[in-house]
This record gives C-alpha cells, sequence and structure tokens, in this order.
C-alpha cells in the first residue's frame, strides 16, 4: 500500500491549478502532482506514490551509501556513522 | 533501470550477508514495521540469507489489513446507495465485508470503481455533478497527504458532491502500543521509509529513547532490507539506541513540510480502531471541522452495520509480532487469500498473504536476489 515507485520527470504542466508532469517510470509514462516536490527540475528522479511525488531522489546521498556498502570493511562504516550519529539515549 | 538494479546486486547482498554473520553473537529479534518491507523479504527469500539467530517478525504496517471490518461493511453498504459512484484503490476491492466484498456489491448493479489516484475521483465528480462520488481514503502517512489534496483541491474547485470515507492510521503509535504489550518480542524496529518520506524520523526519536530501542529507518529494496538489517544488528551488538536513516536517497529528518503542511490543514488526530489491534489512542486522522462538509460518515447515514469476525484467527497477535502464519491452525487451511478469515490474509501485502504466496520460496535457494 505504502509502494513508491521511482521516475524520471520529463515534462512539466498545470492542471486545474495544480503543478503536474509527466513522469517516465522505465519507459512507462504516467502523471502526477508535483504540489509536494516544490522546486522539483525536468530530469530529476522522484518517488511517486498514487499520483503525487512524495519526494526527490537525492542522487549524491543515494551514490554516497551505494559505496559505503561496496566497502569491504562497511560494518566498520557504519560504526563510524553511529558514533558520529546524535545518541539521544 | 536506475534506482531499481542496483539495490538488488546479488553479489552486494551477498556481502552484506557475511557482514551479518560476522557480526552477530547472540539471538536477536527486529520487526520489519510495513507491509511493502515484509513483501520484499519473502519475495525474495531475504531471510535466508541471515544468520539463524537474526529472527524477522512482521509489523501492523499494511493499512488494508487495519482497516476494521466495521468500516468495510460501511464502505459497501455506501456503495449501494443510489447516485453514489464509489471509488477505491484496486486492492481494497476484494476485501471480504461481513457479507459481501465491494466487487460483489458492483456485480450487483453498484457503480465501484478502481482508481489510481484520489485526484482522478475530482475528474468523474466534476463530469457527473448530479452524482455523489465517495472515495475510501485508506493509508497511513503516507497516503494521506494525496487525499488531503483531493479534498483541499474539491474545496477550491467548489465541488459538492465528492466524499472521503477515511481511514487514516498512524505508524508511531502502533509502534508503542507493540512495545508495551508484556508479550513483545521486537528489541529493533527497521521503520518504514515512505511514511518518513512524508513525515521525517523525528516522532521516532521519543520512542528508541523511551524504549531504549534501536529505529533504522529503512527502504523496500533488497539491498535496503539487508543493510537496515545489518545497521540495527550492529546497534544491538553495541548496546546502542539511535534512530539512523538508511533510506537517504528519499528522506530526510524533517520530511516532506509542504505534505505536513496540508495535512495539519485538512485533518485532526484521533483515536481510531485497528483491526486485530484495538483501539489505540492519537492513532489516525479524521476530516477536520473546516472540511466536515467532505465527510462520508457524515453526509451518509447506513444504520449501524453488524459486523463478525472469526474466532480463530489469530492476526492480532500477528500484528504485534506475538506469532506467525504457521503458528495458525487455520493458516492455508480454511484461510486463504480467497477466502480470508482476518486482517494479515486480506490484503496482497498483509503477513499471512505473503507467507501464503511466496512460501513455496521458503524452501528454495534466495539465488535471484
Amino acid at each position: 500500500m505504502c509502494l513508491a515507485i521511482p521516475g524520471l520527470v520529463e515534462e512539466i504542466f498545470h492542471k486545474e491549478g495544480l503543478t503536474m508532469a509527466k513522469i517516465n517510470f522505465a519507459g512507462m509514462r504516467r502523471s502526477a502532482c508535483l504540489e509536494y516536490v516544490p522546486g522539483v527540475k525536468t530530469g530529476d528522479y522522484v518517488l511517486v506514490h498514487v499520483g503525487f511525488a512524495i519526494s526527490v531522489l537525492d542522487q549524491e546521498e543515494a551514490q554516497r551509501s551505494l559505496d559505503l556498502l561496496k566497502q569491504t570493511g562497511e560494518v566498520n562504516s557504519f560504526k563510524n556513522e553511529l558514533d558520529n550519529a546524535r545518541d539521544y539515549t | 533501470m536506475k534506482y531499481f538494479d542496483e539495490y538488488r546486486d546479488e553479489q552486494l547482498a551477498k556481502n552484506i550477508s557475511r557482514q551479518l554473520k560476522e557480526t552477530v553473537t547472540q539471538n536477536w529479534t527486529i520487526m520489519e514495521v510495513c507491509g511493502g518491507q515484509t513483501h520484499t523479504i519473502l519475495q525474495f527469500g531475504l531471510e535466508q540469507l541471515l544468520p539463524p539467530n537474526v529472527e524477522l517478525v512482521h509489523g501492523p504496517g499494511c493499512p488494508i489489513c487495519v482497516t476494521p471490518l466495521a468500516l468495510i461493511d460501511k464502505a459497501i453498504a455506501i456503495a449501494q446507495q443510489p447516485d453514489v459512484i464509489f471509488c477505491s484503490f484496486g486492492d481494497m476491492l476484494r476485501v471480504p465485508g461481513s457479507k459481501s466484498d465491494l466487487l460483489g456489491v458492483k456485480a450487483l448493479g453498484a457503480d465501484v470503481r478502481a482508481v489510481y489516484s484520489p485526484l482522478d475521483c475530482l475528474a468523474i465528480a466534476q463530469a457527473e455533478p448530479e452524482r455523489k462520488v465517495v472515495f475510501f481514503a485508506v493509508g497511513f502517512e503516507t497516503t494521506a497527504p494525496a487525499n488531503a489534496m483531493s479534498v483541499w483541491q474539491a474545496k477550491r474547485m467548489g465541488l459538492n458532491n465528492f466524499f472521503l470515507l477515511c481511514s487514516h492510521v498512524l505508524v508511531p503509535p502502533a509502534m508503542s502500543i507493540i512495545l508495551e504489550s508484556s508479550s513483545n518480542r521486537v528489541q529493533g524496529f527497521l521503520g518504514p521509509g515512505h511514511v518518513c518520506s512524508i513525515m521525517g524520523y523525528k516522532e521516532y526519536i521519543p520512542i528508541s529513547r523511551q524504549y531504549r530501542i534501536p529505529i533504522i529507518i529503512t527502504g523496500f529494496e533488497p539491498i535496503d532490507l539487508l543493510e537496515g538489517i545489518l545497521r540495527c544488528v550492529i546497534q544491538l551488538e553495541e548496546k546502542r539506541a539511535v534512530v539512523e536513516n538508511q533510506y537517504g536517497r528519499a528522506l530526510t529528518e524533517q520530511g516532506n513540510l509542504a505534505a505536513q503542511a496540508l495535512l495539519k490543514e485538512v485533518f485532526a488526530i484521533i483515536d481510531r480502531p485497528w483491526r486485530g489491534m484495538g483501539v489505540i489512542p492519537k492513532s489516525g486522522y479524521k476530516l477536520n471541522s473546516e472540511y466536515k462538509q467532505f465527510d462520508a460518515e457524515l453526509a451518509f447515514d447506513v444504520g449501524s452495520v453488524d459486523t463478525v469476525e472469526s474466532s480463530i484467527c489469530i492476526s492480532g497477535e500477528i500484528l504485534r509480532g506475538v506469532k506467525k502464519p504457521v503458528d495458525c491452525p487455520a493458516f492455508a487451511k480454511q484461510c486463504t487469500p480467497e477466502n480470508p478469515l482476518g486482517a494479515t490474509m486480506v490484503s496482497s501485502e498483509g503477513t499471512c498473504a505473503s507467507y501464503y504466496k511466496f512460501s513455496r520460496l521458503e524452501k528454495k535457494e534466495a539465488s535471484h536476489v
């Protein structure tokens, strides 16, 4: 139910006062509402849920976390991240 | 395709699996909150990549499953009213009420339509002004902004023939209820990534602190889930209890502020009954007084509806992670996706339905990750 699919913003348009876009999902195109992702541009990837873009995917962050996973000492990287994280306990 | 293939990489999955095995020294029980996460775990056989002392239990995060039977009966009654066009997401149409389901009443002549987005209902309401269009607004925080936008836009367009039958539920109160239970087994959570795309994860910090439990906000692809489990196990082994964000590509700590603003504009927080779990305080949304003209429960008086729940079904314990589908005497016997007896079998994302669908995979190697 909370399924949200990544798609590429191809063309932005307006309908009934709402900002909308044509989104390309691996070759399949559907419209989605962009009202919740102000400032999004064509060429951005967004997560779409029930016809609404709910977030803009952060390509740099995606790459950074994949690189971290590919390191051999990923457990140590995660521990370092944990040490740098705010400890709430 | 970008954002899919790299999160289904077999070699990467095996690397994380190896790191998990090297890290774990004792038994841990971790709950993934979302039905979508449960679905991925079973679909890709991820449990076979875990060390035997890491157990996953499956959470209450399937909104269709936890929608009370009484509300489904009410939806079916409204759908049968003259002049009503009853719209819903497709997966709600087959959920059985006490006597029938929405597809059943459609077969008898009711105008029941599956829609892709709640905005589709506004176009229908505009095209058919003499009829009443009702949308079954089910979902967690992920879906609530879409439904909020539909009533906000209906008000702006001056539509007076559009209504929401609202059954929105909120994740954090359900997590607290699970942790409060004397039978609780959960020691760490994989938090709901898409819910947090909307809400951020600030609400999870007091839960982590109060119950001293790690919460890893996690995505939905196999690599996301394995990484979430690894991060959770690292915290458990190190005796830490912090909120971490595994799904940084899709969310920030503060979440989607534009969506949160419209939720605040349109909804009020109320106590809601959860199927299988009972009433949970402050665990849902209803339309607030500014938008009550769109509230289907106020606009349609369908009287009281008698609802009957199965007495064998153990879905309440499954939703709290205390039991698993195989512990139920009715599982895959009297209770199947075609004839579900309770909450966790009614939707494809329910834990019992996922076990039923993917049980054939359990005996095979998870070679297709």
